[in-house]
């Protein structure tokens, strides 16, 4: 128990470094790219003096080591900072809106593994059949196809044509949340089917590698049926693959937000950093992007966890 | 077929057995009208080499190959039923209920994410209507069975804290769990190590015993075959070849390929007085008739430096919780034209040594002298050129060859890379070379795969000498290979050793190959050379108990010594791990003869 809690904390402290070294990455970035909030802020008529002063309001004339300082302060206290244009904390501005773009995340990828699991394992138990080179054929000009081009289909068909589904929008608080879901399942499909693709040709890969594996042989030695070889022993050992994709396809998912948010109109956290970089909101930028890493890194010690869960082999 | 009317009704009934894969659009038989029975308790053996189809018939008779790509026609009876026509889910109450199954690969036979109470249960679950907990508690019994040591407190481990040899416990135990009338062990302690061998084996009889159990024995050591088996049948590239009494068909072999495979054989005290090595006899594949071998003399070792000389070499390697010494005060010469054998079993350290000795491998103390120049604190340019003149062969000729290069330019580059010959003149080098291991020139434009695994080490001997080296470093070289292969491939070997003046480390688990190919021989025991000596010595006047152990442990190639032979004690499997701050005591040799050292005290036994 105590070899597992070293562990943790070896962990969890090299999660820290890594979000420290991304601060200052992103805190750089943001200052080396070329525009200037308070001259965003106060549009094209304003003089150099009415932007030295609100420059020097909104302490952007301080030398860069002591914003840096005072970023950093900031976050050791757990304060992202004060939006420059929103009139909220960048952790209020996050925090507002967090709830689409989480819901949208976790539908989508629920989706995805819901096809992809199924589809993969189906399709490596009968390779090389038809049903098996469809699957091949379709995952892969499905995980060519761009999730915006095929949202605008979906939007066309399903709430332009049908009007099954709203085109686009989120509603605000006084929507119940029923309705609020409601806007995001044609996302979450859109998402969900693209990223399906992906997982499925890993899982197909996963399983065909494992279903050649001795043990199988021993398994069906003696006596399992065909359902319990692959889903009991075939299935847990090809798990390490396909949780890492699954993974990687969570990270996708919060890096794509960007577009997503974009195409189907939804106030999440992927709609505020484009608004943001668009007024220079160093702040809300620098708050974006490190809660995003935050997320990364999260995602990366949540599926080597599960490594450990899947298989006793691998140790913490 | 030769078939006693007074015997009962038989367990297994093969008849006309022929298997076929598929091959593009038609169907290649790979089996061809096999025929035996296996009685109960009663063993059968299966013996031929890699591709002679004996894996193929087990799987037939389980119906465990794939459904779409194989048919299986002919006759296949247990107890009197046709298994070929019956339906798929009887079939299943078959497998692992009346016919019992295990593999040559333990340690990849049971599944890695189940504890070894998970996969037993499942077996007696399968076939019976026991409880999970019913199951656990009969999967305890099971164990201590096969002889498992705290079997209750292991139910719940994982197969990757057990060692290959109780591994195979594990499957022996999971094939045995529903009491089958007939257990077919394909290769069962193939991967194994001699001594571990001889526990599994006696451990299959007396179980066999217990229930009056029908086994079939499939294997390509005649050895184990004279050990187990009451008939044997051989198989030839898909044919049956012969079959009969074991005692008959080694006594006096009726065909041509039988009397090959037996002659192959490396055998034990085959050597008599001579001091050098001597070749494995020549045969005549088609006619059978044998060549014996001829003795080689003995290099002479007086005025000659060592090419090799290795002081005190120590590795150590730090684990989580101590320290693995992996190779402790290893000390010995190696003189020009001749093969010292570095001999133990696996995890012994013996690869690790060699691999060091190459410095492929860090060394924790060492003073490695190689052609009178001590490798220790060679770097770049002195280290690629020691490297020249000292080479490995590894064991896999499957993998030690890069499969997207052909063979020619595998064996050019390193002659082109050390600059030795300009590239036309390299050419024709590589031509001689191929010649010189009985390979065509023509064949250096194909790729690995077109080789079978002998023809692949010839390659990688060729390899190896492409740069002239005076030292070569053979770890398990020959170790892989099919019995006929092995003898041309050591026969190389001690050919090319008797042209060239090579100087051989011969890393082997295999003693009756190293009894043919060596001039002298080390033990290694946990890290430690606990004796070495002259070859004639160490195995004709052992003196330390190990060296005793692993000269008794290697099978018999003749039936008629069966069970002459002392019971192998089964030994506690010890934990190479000790503390960080264990300091190895100081050894001491005795001298037994002129060159021959024994160790006194030391680990073993104690």
């Amino acid at each position: 128990m105590n070899r597992i809690a070293q562990a943790l904390v070896r962990r969890l402290a090299g999660m820290a470094i890594v979000l420290a070294i991304v601060a200052t990455v992103v805190f750089l970035i943001v200052r080396v790219t070329p525009g200037d909030p308070a001259a965003v802020m106060l549009g094209s008529d304003a003089t150099p003096e009415d932007i030295a002063q609100l420059r020097e309001k909104l302490g952007l004339n301080a030398p860069l080591v002591v914003q840096y300082g005072q970023f950093l302060w900031g976050l050791l206290h757990g304060d992202l900072g004060q939006s420059i244009f929103l009139n909220q904390s960048v952790g209020q501005a996050l925090l507002s809106r967090a709830e689409p773009t989480f819901f949208l995340t976790l539908f989508a990828i629920l989706i995805a593994t819901a096809i992809a699991l199924p589809v993969g394992v189906l399709s490596a138990v009968k390779r090389g059949t038809l049903f098996d080179q469809i699957v091949v054929t379709v995952t892969m000009v499905a995980a060519s196809v761009p999730s915006f081009w095929l949202g605008l289909v979906l939007i066309q068909i399903f709430a332009v044509q049908m009007g099954w589904f709203p085109a686009s929008g989120y509603g605000g608080p006084d929507t119940p949340f029923g309705a609020r879901l409601h806007h995001l399942i044609l996302p979450a499909i859109t998402l969900g089917v693209v990223n399906s693709a992906l997982i499925t040709r890993f899982t197909r890969a996963a399983m065909l590698d494992v279903l050649g594996d001795d043990y199988i042989r021993t398994a069906r030695a003696k006596g399992a049926g065909e359902g319990r070889v692959v889903l009991k022993h075939a299935l847990r050992n090809a798990m390490v693959p396909i949780i890492t994709v699954i993974g990687l396809s969570v990270a996708m998912l919060v890096a794509g937000a960007v577009v997503t948010e974009s195409v189907f109109g939804l106030p999440g956290v992927g709609n505020l950093v484009v608004s943001a970089v668009l007024r220079r909101d160093y702040p809300v930028i620098q708050g974006t992007l490190l809660a995003a890493a935050a997320i990364y890194v999260l995602i990366n010690f949540i599926v080597d966890m599960l490594y450990v869960v899947a298989d006793p082999r691998v140790k913490l | 077929m030769t078939q006693a009317p007074i015997l009962p009704a038989p367990i297994l009934s093969v008849e006309h057995l022929t298997t076929s894969f598929r091959a593009g659009s038609g169907w290649r038989a790979v089996i061809r009208d096999i025929g035996f029975q296996v009685h109960a308790g009663e063993t059968v053996a299966i013996v031929g080499e890699s591709g002679s189809g004996k894996s193929v018939t087990a799987l037939s008779a389980m119906r465990l190959l794939p459904r779409d790509t194989a048919r299986i026609q002919g006759r296949i009876a247990l107890n009197g039923r046709d298994l070929l026509t019956l339906p798929e889910p009887q079939m299943r109450a078959i497998r692992g209920g009346e016919i019992g199954m295990i593999f040559q690969e333990p340690m990849t036979s049971l599944n890695p994410v189940f504890t070894i109470g998970n996969q037993l249960a499942e077996a007696i679950v399968l076939h019976s209507d026991k409880s999970w907990t019913e199951a656990e508690a009969e999967a305890v019994r099971l164990l201590e069975r096969v002889r498992i040591p705290a079997a209750k407190s292991r139910l719940h481990e994982y197969p990757h804290k057990f060692s290959g040899g109780m591994r195979q416990r594990v499957m022996i135990a999971m094939a045995l769990a529903c009491r089958p009338k007939l257990l077919i062990a394909d290769e069962p302690t193939t991967a194994l190590d001699v001594t571990i061998q001889a526990e599994i084996l006696a451990l299959i009889r007396a179980l066999q015993a217990e229930e009056n159990m029908a086994v079939l024995f499939i294997t390509h050591d005649m050895g184990v075959v004279a050990e187990v088996a009451d008939r044997t049948v051989v198989m030839f590239r898909g044919d049956m070849v012969e079959t009969g009494p074991t005692a008959r068909i080694f006594a006096s072999p009726e065909k041509p390929y039988t009397r090959a495979l037996l002659a192959a054989i490396p055998r034990l005290g085959s050597m008599g007085d001579s001091p050098g090595p001597r070749r494995f006899p020549d045969v005549d594949a088609a006619t059978g008739r044998i060549t014996e071998g001829r003795a080689l003399p003995p290099p002479d070792t007086t005025h000659a430096a060592p090419v090799v000389s290795v002081q005190n070499l120590s590795v150590r390697f730090d684990v989580p919780n101590g320290r693995v010494h992996a190779v402790e005060n290893v000390s010995f010469d190696l003189h020009p034209g001749e093969t010292l054998a570095l001999v133990g079993e696996s995890g012994c350290g013996k690869s690790t040594t060699g691999r060091a000795i190459l410095r492929l491998q860090q060394a924790t103390e060492d003073s490695i002298v190689i052609n009178g120049r001590n490798i220790e604190d060679m770097h770049g340019a002195h280290l690629r050129d020691m490297r020249r003149h000292a080479q490995m062969i590894f064991q896999d000729p499957f993998a030690s060859l890069n499969p997207r290069i052909p063979v020619g330019k595998a064996i050019l580059e390193p002659i082109l890379s050390h600059r030795v010959l300009p590239r036309d003149k390299a050419r024709a080098r590589v031509e001689t070379l191929l010649h010189q291991v009985g390979l065509p020139p023509e064949v250096a434009g194909r790729y690995p795969h077109e080789f079978s695994g002998g023809q692949r080490q010839r390659i990688s001997i060729a390899r190896a000498l492409a740069l002239d080296p005076s030292f070569i470093v053979a770890d398990e070289a020959v170790s892989a290979l099919d019995v006929s292969v092995k003898a041309q491939v050591a026969n190389l070997l001690m050919d090319l050793q008797a042209e060239h003046g090579l100087a051989y480390l011969f890393i082997s688990h295999d003693m009756s190959v190293v009894e043919r190919i060596s001039h002298r021989v080390a033990v290694m025991y946990f890290g430690e050379i606990v004796e070495i000596g002259p070859r004639a010595e160490i195995f004709g006047n052992p003196q330390h108990p190990y060296t005793r152990r692993l000269i008794e442990a290697v099978p018999i190639p003749d039936p008629a010594r069966r069970g002459t032979r002392p019971h192998v004690a089964q030994e506690q499997v010890r934990s190479p791990i000790r503390p960080l701050d264990y300091i190895l005591p100081k050894r001491e040799y005795r001298t037994v003869s002129p060159g021959h050292y024994v160790q006194t005290g030391g680990v073993f036994g104690t």
